[in-house]
């Protein structure tokens, strides 16, 4: 593997204890350059999760603490009259940095929700007629509490199309939790970080991605899960084409973090409960599924040819 | 695959659409019965409850045969063989335990598919049943492949059915046909009405309420004029004072025609009706298939037609029928009860007495109905015991049986040899597919005398009260409000378009389909080319043509199978698979090999070397990218070398 992101990994676990598969899944999204979504309940270190990778991969970090009376300008930015040009200034919002963290997005209104969104996927932000480019690389981590708490607006499913993945940190084990008791406030451990990788080695990174190769067998085996999806009496909806394509851009990232320039079936397994968690829906109980659960029985269900 | 729920609605689906058509004529208990049983099975699906206890079932279904036993007083027969099973069907969904009690019911539905062809043969009945069909295949589809959605389950069925569709049609042409019908059961009561061999007042009119198809006719060259469409069906001789009947001829001689003209030429594909008699134009003179010619010109099968039958005939338009006529038959034709209806005898004596010559007697008569008020009606005053002296001299109120009735006893009582003649007048055409149909609703009733020089002569009486009857059939002969069957009015336009193209398609159903007998299948088959027609010839094409199909078939699935393991790489992993599989460490369908070498490195670690460098060659052969040239050889070596 790429020895800057042994390190950069390397130096996250030790800051984040017992969630090796969850860095390596974020990292996977970032490199993959697609967005992340987690979704946990307060306090399990999810902040902590964006804070740490920022700080490691030496990435200008911005986090947005959405609420319910945010305006789409409170994350794009203002223009504002200037006394003494006589002219407006655009003031930019939060949302020019590397790295965003949206804490608790599902907390504002559809309307703000949809300026990021949008932001998020155009990597662009429109205002007062002028388009003004985001910075590269352009990463969110959005975290959401569990919908059914009080004063959510759930991301409806279109836009959780635009995350490539959801992933959940859950809590962590006996031991792990005892280290970070027994240990220094992570506050002060962030302070104390050193970027790993400089900024155009990251990018440099991201175009390798693009190179991992994908045989026309894994090909056969990534339509043979969407044809199972659309087929089977189990979902609500197939998978779509873009996440047909997502799944193969995370596959070809978790190659790369694996050190190999092929992706082989077992990433896309090793992918896919992250990419098709929050676009199934279970026919039986719409309401409480269990996303990965219903991954791993896709996973289970499909032959690869 | 496990006993589902939607698995078991798509059970409870099948046996409510195989035994619907039933409850049309099965008793009433018995349709709600299975009504009943199917609701509760589908109440028990839908809230997950449990089965019935097994005594409950056995006891209902102990009581259910006992009733149909009471029901029908048999336990023999179509009738009482088909609500078994239905009922049965029924019961058995409520035992459902395993998969096989499902695989029962999908064959026991299509079984009970067969059933309804017993009772309808027509194309609604058909398509249903395709429909039909096709849900239990879905039902049997879901039944093998367990978790697909029901679009693709749909998908599968209809591709079975239409791959099933040319092998069916092959099997339909050339499977060696038996004489009779499709379901050769003699005693079969298809027809429930038809003109009968009696004539009383009221049995007309009461025929004239049925849209049913009689018959149909096509005539090949010229077509007879509406008003000479007289189909002959029974002649009545004999008369009571209320019914008339055949009676028996006193002669054995077959009738003679003189003086024939106006040849017509047309055939007839008669519906069953259960009696003996054909339908032909008077006067017949030649019939394409073996029937008895009674000496009054009555043709009669050789057996009840109770199958669709096809016959050509010729008749002659214009003749003298039996010119000699034997003494007793016209003592017969002269016969009347005694005692009755002294007022008709009384004016017949008087007519007589004025009268010149038989001719003019019969103009007397005619006359008379035309003058004297009477009037065509659908629904006539009842008669009493003196019912021609009631209907001449009080009502006047009659329909075709009681002119031709009255006016043959008219005769008899003036001394001219007269009789009744029964069958039908006239017909609709269909323009599109140029033939006449005859319903029942065209029954007709007319009369014939006897005169030196003549013989035989047609005399309608009806003719001349309502001559629109004849000219134009029975709608326009009666007021607007008479109570006539539906499609016997007068139709819009569209509607009698609509209503004449389908009974065009179902006449070339009843042609090609059903009436696919031997005849038709030698001349369709001689037509196609084939020579020197036996059976064997027919069965071996058939079986050929079965081969050839499942041939193609066969082929068209290995080329798509072929595609799929013509993988070389493929082919070496799959054959290092199945000898670890043997060795008791099968591969998961949906595992990567990188996995499979980990697992099986766990549980043999001396392996493990080998193992994954043979995975990893092939994951670089299959997935990496590596040119077959480059690495199948050392791959295939690694496999060869590898020892368990």
């Amino acid at each position: 593997m790429n020895p800057a992101l042994t390190k950069v990994i390397a130096q996250t676990e030790q800051v984040i204890l017992g969630k090796p598969r969850q860095i390596r899944l974020a990292l996977t999204c970032l490199l993959a350059r697609g967005h992340l979504l987690i979704e946990d309940l307060p306090g399990v270190g999810k902040t902590t999760l964006a804070h740490v990778l920022a700080k490691t991969l030496g990435l200008q970090f911005q986090r947005i603490q959405f609420t319910s009376d945010m305006l789409p300008a409170d994350i794009l930015g203002v223009s504002i009259y200037q006394r003494d040009s006589g002219e407006f200034k655009f003031h930019a919002g939060p949302i020019f940095a590397q790295m965003i963290l949206a804490d608790e997005v599902n907390r504002a209104t559809p309307k703000t929700q949809s300026a990021l969104l949008e932001a998020m996927e155009e990597h662009q932000v429109t205002s007062e007629g002028e388009t003004r480019p985001l910075p590269t690389p352009f990463f969110v981590i959005a975290t959401q509490n569990p919908t059914n708490q009080i004063g959510t607006f759930p991301l409806p499913e279109s836009q959780l199309d635009r995350f490539l993945m959801r992933i959940q940190l859950g809590y962590p084990d006996a031991q792990a939790e005892r280290g970070l008791l027994a240990g220094i406030e992570r506050r002060d451990l962030i302070a104390e970080l050193k970027p790993q990788m400089e900024t155009a080695e990251l990018m440099a990174l991201q175009l390798q991605v693009r190179q991992v190769l994908v045989s026309p067998a894994l090909l056969d085996y990534v339509q043979a899960i969407l044809r199972h999806t659309r087929e089977s009496a189990r979902f609500v909806h197939g998978l779509s084409p873009r996440a047909g394509l997502s799944l193969l851009a995370a596959a070809r990232a978790w190659a790369l973090l694996d050190g190999r320039n092929a992706a082989i079936p077992e990433d896309i397994q090793a992918v896919l409960p992250g990419v098709a968690s929050h676009r199934l829906q279970s026919v039986q109980d719409v309401h409480t599924s269990d996303g990965d659960k219903l991954a791993r029985e896709l996973i289970e269900a499909v032959a690869i040819p | 695959m496990k006993l589902t729920a939607p698995l078991t609605f798509g059970l409870i689906a099948c046996i409510l659409l195989v035994s619907a058509p039933h409850a049309e004529h099965l008793p009433l208990w018995v349709s709600t019965v299975c009504a009943a049983l199917l609701a509760w099975r589908a109440y028990l699906t839908w809230g997950g409850y449990p089965m019935p206890a097994r005594w409950l079932l056995l006891s209902v279904t102990v009581a259910c045969v006992f009733a149909i036993a009471i029901t029908f007083r048999t336990l023999f027969g179509r009738e009482v063989g088909v609500a078994l099973l239905i009922l049965l069907a029924t019961l058995k969904l409520l035992e459902l335990k395993a998969v096989r009690d499902a695989a029962v019911l999908v064959y026991l539905s299509c079984f009970i598919i067969i059933t309804n062809f017993f009772y309808s043969q027509s194309i609604p009945t058909a398509l249903y049943m395709l429909l039909t069909l096709l849900v239990i295949m879905a039902t049997w589809v879901h039944m093998q492949t367990g978790a697909l959605a029901f679009k693709p389950r749909l998908r599968i069925a209809v591709v079975l059915l239409l791959q099933a569709i040319p092998l069916s049609l092959i099997i339909f042409v050339l499977f060696p046909r038996v004489q009779g019908p499709l379901w050769g059961m003699p005693q079969d009561a298809y027809a429930t009405s038809g003109l009968s061999d009696t004539m009383s007042p009221g049995s007309m009119s009461k025929l004239s309420l049925s849209d049913a198809v009689a018959f149909r006719a096509t005539f090949v060259g010229r077509t007879p004029l509406r008003e000479q469409m007289y189909w002959r069906g029974p002649v009545l001789w004999d008369y009571d004072g209320l019914t008339w009947t055949r009676g028996h001829n006193a002669t054995l001689r077959r009738p003679a025609l003189t003086d024939t003209t106006q040849l017509v030429d047309y055939t007839v594909t008669l519906e069953p009706h259960n009696k003996r008699w054909l339908f032909v134009l008077d006067m017949p003179a030649k019939l394409s298939i073996s029937a008895e010619l009674a000496p009054d010109f009555q043709l009669l099968s050789m057996a009840p037609v109770n199958a669709r039958t096809r016959y050509t005939a010729n008749s002659f338009l214009s003749y003298r029928a039996n010119l000699e006529e034997q003494p007793q038959q016209l003592q017969r034709a002269l016969a009347l009860p005694q005692g009755y209806n002294p007022q008709t005898r009384q004016l017949a004596a008087e007519w007589r007495a004025q009268s010149a010559s038989p001719e003019a007697l019969v103009r007397t008569v005619i006359t008379y109905f035309n003058r004297q008020g009477f009037e065509y009606t659908l629904e006539p005053p009842l008669l009493g015991l003196n019912g021609v002296d009631e209907f001449l001299f009080g009502t006047k109120k009659g329909f075709c049986e009681h002119y031709a009735g009255s006016f043959v006893v008219l005769m008899r009582a003036a001394g001219i040899p007269a009789r009744v003649v029964t069958g039908y007048q006239g017909g609709e055409y269909n323009e599109l597919g140029d033939y006449y149909i005859i319903r029942q609703a065209d029954a007709h009733a007319w009369a014939e005398v006897w005169l030196r020089e003549r013989g035989w002569v047609r005399v309608d009486p009806t003719a001349a009260i309502s001559p629109e009857r004849i000219q134009s059939g029975l709608s326009s002969a009666l007021p607007d409000n008479a109570a006539l069957p539906f499609l016997g009015r007068n139709p819009p336009e569209w509607l009698r378009g609509l209503r004449l193209n389908w009974d065009a398609l179902a006449n070339q159903w009843n042609q090609w389909v059903l009436g696919y007998n031997t005849e038709r299948q030698f001349a369709f088959l001689t037509r196609m080319g084939m020579e020197d027609i036996t059976w064997q010839k027919m069965a071996l094409n058939m079986l050929a043509g079965i081969a050839l199909l499942v041939g193609v078939f066969t082929l068209l699935m290995l080329r798509r199978l072929a595609a799929r393991k013509t993988d070389a790489v493929q082919t070496v992993w799959l054959k290092v698979c199945r000898r670890l599989e043997k060795a008791g460490l099968p591969r998961a369908a949906h595992e990567g090999p990188m996995d499979y070498a980990t697992r099986i490195a766990a549980v043999h670690p001396d392996l493990a070397e080998d193992i994954h460098d043979i995975a990893a060659r092939y994951a670089s052969l299959r997935y990496g990218g590596e040119a077959e040239q480059d690495g199948l050889a050392a791959f295939k070596d690694a496999v060869r070398a590898f020892k368990l």
